[in-house]
């Protein structure tokens, strides 16, 4: 029997016949009708995914700014009330340790950190927090996690909370209600659609999932999540980024403020910056159909090694096999060719700029 | 679930089926469903000799790429074109065939038997019900 942890919507993703894999930890569905269907349905419509697997991280008490500043690459200090902020947190040699999202309330704050990465985070947090007056509290089992993804996400939650929500910025958050119960609501995603995060204590997942799907998102599973980050080129951990890779290689040196202050990993970040020699995080946009999928070896023309595939699939949106590879700068120029090995065939590769879908605005 | 008892099979999800010395080979229901929908798919060309075992095609979705074994020793004698783009024409591959029908219209090749072959080590519908069963499927 399986030792995965199981999200409050584990009896629903069976009852509507997902298959479920192994994520992070976790028990998830991968897929309920099938992943190109589900993509178009975020493309086009708005589709709903269970994302409790995600750790959510409380921070209080007169110190959380310090520890938040400490461990994590991005300003928290400059970010206002109901803000929401991208950034990693790095080793002292600016490894990934992961990519998480920090929200700043009047009262503390709260991240959200990688499944897969939330012991880990946890204990680099008790490590950073001797000394300060900071309360650390995990809740991700006390609460799940569902996101609306897609155009239609606006009208698709409009009157479920007491509070208008259509009027959120972009990676903007508030505090409201459902069913009466406390719940954060957050203009932010990892799909490259419009959208909302939404997190509600356990026993109200199914209500909101059921009433979400009633008026008419179409739930999606973690292959259609995987590919529609794809095509907004977004990174993901445990493929794009690793403790062997620093931000400014993974293309994220927008989200480090190497000028905010001290934090854990910034000096060798500056040197990072400063230099540039190793391999850095680009677009390919793959000949035909096939997939070259992660780990794939890339050739340059004179079929010298160019670098790694990461993230590889064919796209249903797009309608093009796209990759992301880490490769050598001097060949990361949009329209390098380079050649990917794809089990004993040859693929032909191009550098292409990223992102490889943008919604319209 | 339940496998056509007049095809054999190999643990990998292939079937075929013996008509005089011509075996028709395609992928189980199992491994479209594993797949999900089928995005691309290569296949031999004519008078390719393939042995027992031995991939002969890859098969891909948007989640996965999987070999495509081949379950007799012997010639590709025809090939499904259905299934694979054709630049003449401009037609492109109609792999709905495999996802909606992978024991008929959705099959890959034809192989000529080789001297001495036979479907003997391939598995029956029953063993191959049995084996998905046991993997808890």
């Amino acid at each position: 029997m399986s030792a995965n942890l199981r999200t409050p919507l584990y009896d629903r993703h069976l009852g509507h016949k997902a298959r479920m894999v192994p994520f992070g930890g976790w028990d998830m569905p991968v897929q309920y009708a099938g992943i190109a269907a589900e993509h178009r349905a975020v493309r086009t419509a708005a589709g709903l995914f269970d994302i409790s697997h995600m750790a959510r991280v409380d921070f209080a008490g007169p110190d959380a700014l310090k520890l938040l500043e400490t461990v994590f690459t991005n300003a928290v200090g400059t970010m206002k009330d109901g803000q929401v902020r991208y950034g990693l947190v790095c080793r002292e040699d600016g490894g990934i340790l992961d990519d998480v999202l920090v929200y700043r309330w009047p009262d503390g704050f709260a991240a959200v950190v990688n499944a897969s990465n939330r012991e880990k985070i946890l204990a680099w947090l008790g490590r950073h927090q001797a000394g300060l007056a900071v309360a650390v509290t995990d809740r991700t089992f006390d609460t799940a996690m569902v996101a609306v993804q897609g155009p239609n996400a606006v009208p698709l939650v409009s009157g479920l909370f007491p509070d208008d929500v259509s009027h959120l910025k972009y990676y903007f958050a508030a505090r409201t209600t459902y069913r009466g119960r406390p719940c954060v609501v957050s203009r932010t995603g990892y799909t490259g659609e419009d959208g909302f995060e939404v997190v509600v204590p356990n026993e109200l997942a199914v209500p909101l999932w059921e009433e979400l799907l009633g008026r008419g998102a179409v739930p999606c599973g973690l292959g259609a999540r995987d590919t529609l980050r794809l095509e907004a080129a977004m990174p993901l951990y445990g493929h794009e980024l690793n403790e062997t890779i620093d931000p400014i290689r993974a293309g994220l040196g927008w989200a480090v403020k190497l000028d905010k202050g001290e934090f854990v990993g910034r000096a060798a970040l500056q040197a990072a910056a400063a230099h540039g020699s190793k391999p850095v995080r680009v677009g390919l946009e793959v000949e035909g159909k096939r997939a070259a999928r992660e780990g794939t070896s890339l050739t340059d023309a004179g079929g010298k090694p160019a670098g790694t595939v990461t993230s590889g699939s064919f796209c249903p949106w797009v309608d093009k096999s796209l990759a992301m590879a880490y490769v050598r700068p001097d060949l990361s120029a949009p329209g390098t060719a380079l050649d990917a090995d794809a089990r004993g065939s040859t693929l032909a590769a191009t550098v292409v700029p990223l992102p490889f879908y943008k919604r319209k605005k | 679930m339940s496998n056509p008892s007049d095809l054999r099979y190999l643990p990998t999800h292939e079937w075929a089926k013996l008509d005089g010395d011509v075996v028709t080979v395609g992928v189980t229901k199992f491994a479209v469903e594993q797949l999900t929908e089928p995005t691309y798919l290569e296949l031999p060309a004519v008078g390719k000799v393939l042995t027992a075992g031995q991939a002969f095609g890859v098969i891909e979705s948007v989640k996965s790429t999987s070999d495509v074994n081949s379950p007799v020793a012997g010639t590709v004698v025809e090939r499904n074109e259905l299934l694979v783009d054709d630049k003449a024409t401009r037609r492109a591959a109609d792999l709905s065939l495999v996802n909606d029908d992978p024991f008929g219209k959705g099959w890959m090749v034809r192989i000529k038997l080789a001297p001495g072959a036979t479907l003997d080590h391939l598995l029956t519908a029953e063993q191959y019900d049995a084996q998905l069963a046991s993997e808890g499927h």
